[in-house]
């Protein structure tokens, strides 16, 4: 997906003189021949973070339309304020790429990862964010971007599904279970992990790469009683949004992602998947037991 | 001669319009002249020309205390006199600190210091981009530069040359640790301006002054806080 997001925003820049591109030394070097061509827009700050999210402020208040990249925990966690602040509160958009997810660095450890930030951009108000599950996935995202003034996160990863689906702002139903049968929601690349799991199960299976907005009345219309929603981020952090959208509905919800607990363990990202209850064995225990389980 | 000296009847009438910022009165105060003198001799913007994408940039980056700034503004024409007289109320535009979405002319909102430098590096960056032969401007205070965010700025907008950002230090001495050696040394690469904050003439000049291919800092010293 990284690649995917360099050469289309490389092919913003050269097409529109709104498009610019901030970094702090990540990607740098993929951006090289574009910034030899776009000196002025294409702005490499070095190592710093918070500057890098000041720099896309001011950028944005004199009219242009920043993408500012960099690995998750130090686009989101580590500029958190700057966020809030040099955006938000101006009322200034820009694109935040990320990649890293929540532990694509898996052997780097956990100062490389960020199952939180969804939930912190959660905090704030305005943000779109897309999860792409596929790499075919994020050129629309960009080039949609590319069209607003708009806060819009787009969270990368190199985990991703085997295919990729249209852009819409709506949940789409890939397997329908029996009418009133249990919703699964999953997001982004958690869609062939929920797939896999749910093959034998009466179950709907719904996708968004938009969590946010997250499609309320599309859940609504879906969820007759139970609902699991599968996220590769911290686990309940769209607790909120799905319970407000099924106020009026007596249901049961799972919220399924990564755990808040520290795993001090490096291995691959399928190891922590598995160690969170992420891969299609752990999913489907999770699922066939809150299912199996009787309603209070 | 400070800008109550040269407009004893305006400013200082508006400043007493102003209430309910007693803690923020001396930052407020400190920065006074300096606003004056930007707003009267040196900045391309006027209420009619404050939407223009080529008009000069103010940032207040120290946004506690802005009694004198709202007061400038309306001294100039940005804002009615009448705000003044409701400053934090429940249907108040002004606030103890400014939001620029609230506030005609007000570039960018602050309070938590450390944000103006970064924004105004972005500005100055977006100007140059797009071609304006526009300067931005940000004011700090000596106490803010504690805030490590002030430094990534000063670093980066000496290695990317913008010599059409000038940065205001107003130097009331109120950092707990102080700065040996003095602030301007905290500037590399930048070129710099020692002034006294309340001389009007000094700080024209001091502003006027640019750096042929690098950003330039003004430290405007003013009495002690008290």
């Amino acid at each position: 997906m990284r690649e995917t997001f360099v050469n289309t925003t490389i092919t913003l820049l050269d097409e529109d003189p709104r498009t610019a591109v901030v970094l702090a030394d990540i990607s740098a070097d993929a951006f090289a021949a574009a910034h030899r061509r776009h000196p002025d827009r294409v702005l490499n700050v070095g190592i710093r973070e918070q500057l890098m999210t000041g720099v896309a402020g001011g950028l944005a208040l004199t009219g242009l339309r920043p993408y500012v990249h960099s690995y998750a925990p130090f686009l989101i966690d580590r500029a958190y304020e700057q966020i809030k602040l040099d955006l938000g509160h101006q009322d200034a958009g820009a694109v935040l790429v990320s990649i890293g997810a929540s532990y694509d660095a898996s052997a780097e450890g956990y100062t490389h990862q960020s199952p939180g930030d969804v939930g912190l951009l959660d905090t704030l108000e305005g943000w779109t964010v897309h999860v792409p599950g596929h790499p075919d996935e994020v050129p629309p995202l960009l080039r949609d971007a590319a069209r607003n003034d708009d806060r819009i996160y787009v969270r990368l990863s190199s985990q991703h599904n085997t295919r990729a689906y249209e852009r819409t702002g709506r949940l789409q139903v890939l397997r329908r279970g029996w009418a009133g049968a249990p919703v699964v929601l999953a997001v982004g690349p958690m869609l062939d992990p929920v797939l896999a799991a749910t093959r034998e199960l009466d179950v709907t299976v719904a996708y968004t790469m938009t969590p946010r907005p997250l499609d309320g009345a599309g859940l609504r219309e879906l969820v007759s009683r139970e609902v699991i929603v599968v996220e590769p981020y911290l686990a309940g952090t769209s607790s909120r949004l799905v319970a407000a959208a099924l106020s009026d509905v007596p249901h049961r919800e799972l919220h399924l992602g990564v755990g808040r607990a520290e795993q001090r363990r490096y291995g691959t990202p399928a190891d922590h998947a598995r160690w969170h209850g992420l891969d299609p064995a752990g999913l489907r225990a999770s699922i066939t037991g809150f299912l199996d389980r009787p309603a209070a | 001669m400070t800008a109550t000296a040269v407009k004893p009847n305006l400013l200082g009438t508006l400043l007493t319009r102003l209430t309910g910022d007693e803690k923020h009165a001396p930052s407020a105060f400190s920065t006074l002249d300096v606003l004056w003198v930007l707003y009267d001799r040196i900045l391309r913007v006027h209420p009619e020309t404050a939407d223009e994408p080529d008009r000069d940039r103010f940032l207040l980056s120290k946004g506690h205390g802005p009694a004198a700034y709202y007061a400038v503004l309306a001294a100039k024409g940005f804002i009615p006199v009448a705000w003044l007289d409701d400053l934090g109320g429940p249907e108040s535009r002004l606030g103890h600190h400014p939001d620029r979405v609230l506030i005609p002319g007000v570039e960018i909102g602050t309070g938590s210091l450390g944000h103006g430098l970064g924004l105004a590096a972005g500005t100055a960056l977006g100007l140059r981009a797009q071609g304006y032969d526009a300067r931005t401007f940000v004011l700090l205070g000596d106490a803010e530069l504690d805030e490590g965010s002030n430094h990534e700025a000063i670093a980066y907008a000496a290695a990317a040359r913008l010599d059409k950002l000038t940065a205001i230090v107003i130097d009331n001495q109120s950092s707990t640790h102080g700065w040996p050696g003095g602030i301007a040394r905290r500037f590399p690469g930048w070129t710099t301006s020692v002034v006294d904050g309340r001389d009007h003439d000094a700080i024209e000049e001091a502003l006027l002054a640019r750096g042929e291919d690098r950003p330039h800092v003004v430290v405007a010293v003013v009495e002690p806080k008290g």
